[in-house]
């Protein structure tokens, strides 16, 4: 046991390739360092413990001291206002349920899929707007607008106000990506404001849509009255940011982290181009293969629990390493293989039980549509930089900008 | 015991026969293929159709969502069989390795899998099963007439048992906006399946969906008009309930008559293998080609005191198939047992309903989260000091962690604080089955004793 594993998992160097340390990791699967938390590493002992009801999400419930992860790599504890992402149950369930009753089924059951032209608009005009062909950044130009417009549709934020929702995305994403030469006292107070500006704008568009409901999920959740009652100003508030904050910077990295991949994998992009239905095996196998989160750091034991014979006490601090347990080989066969043929690619990158991602629909139809188009669309797409840059995240892990040339692109 | 080249043979050349061209007999057969089978395999199906899948046929078809038609199961991959359709076995000779047919072919195998499922248990009276508007519910056929038949609004619906394919009909009904009363002989809507705690829950469900729910009570005879059309049904308790349209739930019949006489160790409660899906004979001695899987198989459960547990549900159909086609074309040293946790789900009135291990093996129970008054909840079940199965409302994300509990023989009560409750204060109660003598209806599970030749049945709480 090396008592730096962790260190090393946060080191900016190790950015471009945490996969060795992982590996290095798997071979304590419950890996504890003094006073720090206990790291899970294995597929299979992950998985458990996302289903293990002696474990609380709860943010009020993790010890002091020893709970959190080294502050920079933790954006997600200041980042995440009190959603029920940060619940247990029964206000998580509650809430989540609320929440689902206007988005997915057996309520909704047509509210993704009836995005799919929409996004399908999105994505065109993003690729339309490219600029010169031979040096195009695809994080900046394409991955991050596309998330944050995907939500303003979903909220039903008006078109006039999408520049202002994006300015304030951009600056909370810019907290969660230290760069190390800002002052952190004016990024923190940036973000601050951005999140203030942010709610204002979001408790005038509620106050707005009470009086004048449309059919967006905003509307629909200021004014529902289901068997749960309806839902607090507050409680919309911070049930909004997370939908935003959760989708956004994930979803970003998933786009990148995907033509990353499929530049390095040009056979299967090639497949792509013309049989755009694999794009939905290939989202899976990238949700798998370079997940946009590698870690959940924010989760205590209620009890003492014991894992592969170590117990865990009570009160202590649990990182399930994601990622890593995505390249379990006791699970998956030759894991360090992108291979959107697996047989049975079932990750862990959208995790598992209660807290599985809300927005996984979204969050598979944006990927889905947006590689298949870019596959479609950019003529002899190559990088220009590998590895690219990085961002400093070491739990959203993606890269800060993906500077890639093609001769051209098709309509 | 099959020398190498004996198996390498069977798997270039051999001829494999499945009977009942269902979810189990479908998935044997890509199974096989998967496993490299390259010789003729045969598919014999009494009903004239491709395979189809069952669940949808009480949920989605009856409430129009989906044609019954249009429910044919997923193909995983090609299988390259000769399909035999609409035409029942009648006979198995286990000396000359031959199957029968109705039409009076014969089908010779080297190996055997036996896939004939169960079938509707029909009203017990054939002259009032026969009046227009009584249907059971098992086939397509059965859940297109029916969903037709509510298309035109009848007046009220009848539902015969409230096991969980009654329960899913009444609420289906009620979505729709069809009157319906069940008729129930246990105390409450799936006792025999949950115990009383739960089933007390699932009453007061369908009362508040506004099922008129009738338990203690039997149907004792169905009225037919002058046109021979159901009109209403008399009760134990002497009253009557006039409605046009009867749906019999009253659980199910193995599908093995076929098989009598034959040597196999098949009666009314299926037909008895090992571990590894490999059945017996009427001696209790194992074949080594004849192989059963799905709804029609008992097989020992080593969490489960080695008993005989015949399940009918959908899971472990396709899990026993999965295990039955590896063992036909493997050495003795390579064949796996079927040791699956059971595991079934249901969905009525907008719950859904999960369970793992066999729940009706337990004597008590405890609510481990959530709460009964919000119908939300996980329930442990224990037997004899040990964690033995759990059922959820509305909490089915937690089950993988309950199905450990029961996989490690965890010990019962379980004594651990839960996300939404603190440690302690929480105690179990029994768990209320009936009394085993006294037959709910449809049950899902059902433990028959420990000798495999056994037709009589030794231990069968709970239904
Ligand atoms: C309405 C309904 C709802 C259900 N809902 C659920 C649910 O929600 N969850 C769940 O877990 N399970 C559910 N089930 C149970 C699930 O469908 C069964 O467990 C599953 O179908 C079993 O598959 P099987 O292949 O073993 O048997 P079956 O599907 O019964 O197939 C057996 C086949 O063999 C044929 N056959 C019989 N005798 C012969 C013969 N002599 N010769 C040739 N062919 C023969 C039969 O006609 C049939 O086609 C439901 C079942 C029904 C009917
Ligand atoms: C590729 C993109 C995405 C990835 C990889 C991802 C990943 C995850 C993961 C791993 C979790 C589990 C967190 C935990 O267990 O603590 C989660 C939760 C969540 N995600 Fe996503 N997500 C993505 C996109 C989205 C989108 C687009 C939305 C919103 C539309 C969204 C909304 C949420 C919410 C609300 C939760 C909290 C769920 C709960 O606590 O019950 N996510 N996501």
């Amino acid at each position: 046991m090396t008592p730096t594993l962790l260190h090393q998992i946060l080191d900016y160097a190790n950015r471009a390739d945490p996969y060795p340390i992982y590996e290095e990791l798997r071979k304590t699967p419950v890996h504890h360092e003094t006073d720090g938390a206990y790291v899970i590493s294995t597929y299979y002992e992950i998985r458990s413990l996302l289903h293990d009801p002696r474990i609380s999400s709860d943010a009020r419930n993790v010890a002091s001291g020893n709970a959190d992860p080294p502050a920079e790599s933790a954006p997600e504890e200041s980042a995440l206002p009190p959603s029920f992402l940060r619940l247990d149950p029964p206000e998580h369930d509650r809430l989540r349920r609320m929440t689902n009753r206007h988005f997915g089924p057996p309520h909704s059951p047509h509210r993704v899929d009836g995005m799919r032209p929409e996004l399908h608009d999105i994505v065109g005009g993003l690729i339309d707007g490219l600029g010169d062909p031979g040096r195009i950044d695809l994080v900046e130009e394409f991955s991050y607008p596309f998330p944050v417009t995907v939500i303003c549709r979903l909220l039903g934020v008006p078109r006039e106000d999408e520049a202002r929702f994006h300015t304030w995305a951009d600056t909370l994403a810019a907290s969660l990506d230290p760069d190390p030469d800002a002052d952190p006292a004016e990024r923190g107070k940036d973000a601050h404001e951005a999140r203030m500006a942010l709610g204002m704008y979001l408790a005038g568009l509620i106050e707005e849509r009470r009086k004048n409901p449309g059919d967006d999920m905003l509307s629909q959740l200021a004014t529902a009255k289901g068997q749960d009652g309806p839902m607090t100003t507050m409680e919309l508030l911070s049930t909004a940011a997370l939908l935003l904050i959760a989708g956004h910077e994930t979803t970003v990295n998933l786009i990148s982290n995907g033509m990353l991949t499929l530049l390095r994998h040009p056979e299967v992009l090639q497949r792509l181009r013309t049989e755009p239905r694999l794009a939905v095996p290939i989202v899976e196998e990238l949700l798998r293969f370079e997940p946009p989160v590698q870690l959940l750091p924010g989760r205590t034991a209620l009890a003492d629990i014991e894992v592969r014979g170590v117990t865990i006490p009570e009160g202590s601090a649990l990182w399930l390493v994601l990622a890593s347990g995505n390249r379990d080989p006791q699970r998956f066969e030759n894991p360090d293989r992108f291979d959107p043929d697996r047989p049975d690619i079932q990750h862990l990158g959208l995790g598992s039980g209660i807290h599985s991602c809300f927005g996984a629909p979204v969050a598979r139809l944006e990927a889905q549509l947006a590689l298949a188009e870019l596959a479609r669309r950019l003529e002899n797409p190559r990088l220009l930089d590998d590895p690219p840059e990085y961002r400093q995240n070491a739990v959203l892990r993606g890269p800060r900008h993906l500077r890639i040339a093609c001769d051209g692109i098709r309509p | 015991m099959v020398g190498d080249g004996v198996l390498e043979q069977l798997k270039r050349e051999g001829r494999i026969v499945v009977v009942g061209a269902s979810l189990a007999g479908l998935r044997a057969a890509e199974t096989l293929r998967a496993m490299g089978f390259a010789g003729s395999l045969t598919m014999i199906g009494d009903e004239p159709c491709e395979p189809y899948d069952r669940p949808p046929l009480s949920k989605g078809v009856l409430l129009g969502r989906a044609r019954a038609e249009r429910t044919a199961l997923p193909r995983l991959r090609s299988v390259d069989a000769t399909w035999r359709l609409g035409v029942p076995a009648t006979g198995l000779d286990m000396a000359a390795k031959r199957v029968r047919l109705a039409d009076g072919d014969e089908v010779p195998y080297d190996r055997l899998l036996i896939a004939t499922g169960v079938r509707a248990r029909p009203w017990p009276r054939e002259e009032e099963a026969e009046l227009d508007g009584v249907f059971v519910l098992r086939t397509r056929d059965e859940a297109a007439a029916l969903a037709r038949r509510l298309d035109e609004g009848p007046h009220r619906v009848l539902v015969i048992g409230g096991g969980f394919a009654g329960s899913e009909v009444a609420s289906a009904c009620r979505e729709r906006g069809i009157p319906v009363t069940v008729a129930e002989r246990g105390a409450a809507p799936l006792v025999g399946a949950l115990g009383g705690v739960v089933a007390a829950v699932a009453a007061g469900l369908q009362r508040e969906h506004g099922v008129d729910l009738r338990c203690g009570v039997m149907v004792t005879a169905l009225e037919g008009d002058a046109s021979g059309r159901v009109r209403a049904a008399h009760l134990s308790d002497g009253s009557t309930v006039e409605t046009d349209v009867v749906v019999v739930s009253l659980g199910a019949l193995r599908n093995t008559e076929w098989l009598y006489g034959s040597g196999l160790g098949a009666g009314p409660r299926g037909i008895a293998c090992d571990a590894g899906c490999r059945a017996f004979d009427i001696r209790g001695i194992v074949t080594d080609d004849i192989y059963a899987a799905g709804d029609v198989a008992r097989c020992p459960h080593p969490l489960f005191g080695y008993q005989f547990l015949s399940l009918e549900h959908w899971g472990n159909a396709v899990a026993q198939a999965g295990i039955a086609a590896h063992n036909m074309v493997s050495e003795s040293v390579d064949r796996l047992p079927h040791m699956d946790v059971p595991a079934f789900w249901s969905s009525q009135f907008g719950v859904n309903i999960k369970s793992v291990g066999v729940p009706s093996m337990g004597t008590e129970i405890l609510i481990s989260q959530g709460s009964l008054d919000s119908r939300r909840f996980v329930g442990v079940y224990g037997y004899q000091g040990r964690v033995i199965g759990a059922v959820s409302f509305d909490h089915g994300r937690w089950l993988p962690f309950y199905q450990e509990l029961i996989e490690r023989t965890a010990p019962f009560p379980p004594q651990f604080p839960t996300v939404d409750r603190h440690a302690g204060g929480q105690r179990p109660v029994d768990a209320d089955f009936p009394d085993p003598s006294v037959p709910s209806h449809g049950p899902t599970v059902t433990l028959s004793g420990y000798s495999p030749a056994d037709r009589r049945m030794t231990f069968t709480p709970a239904h």
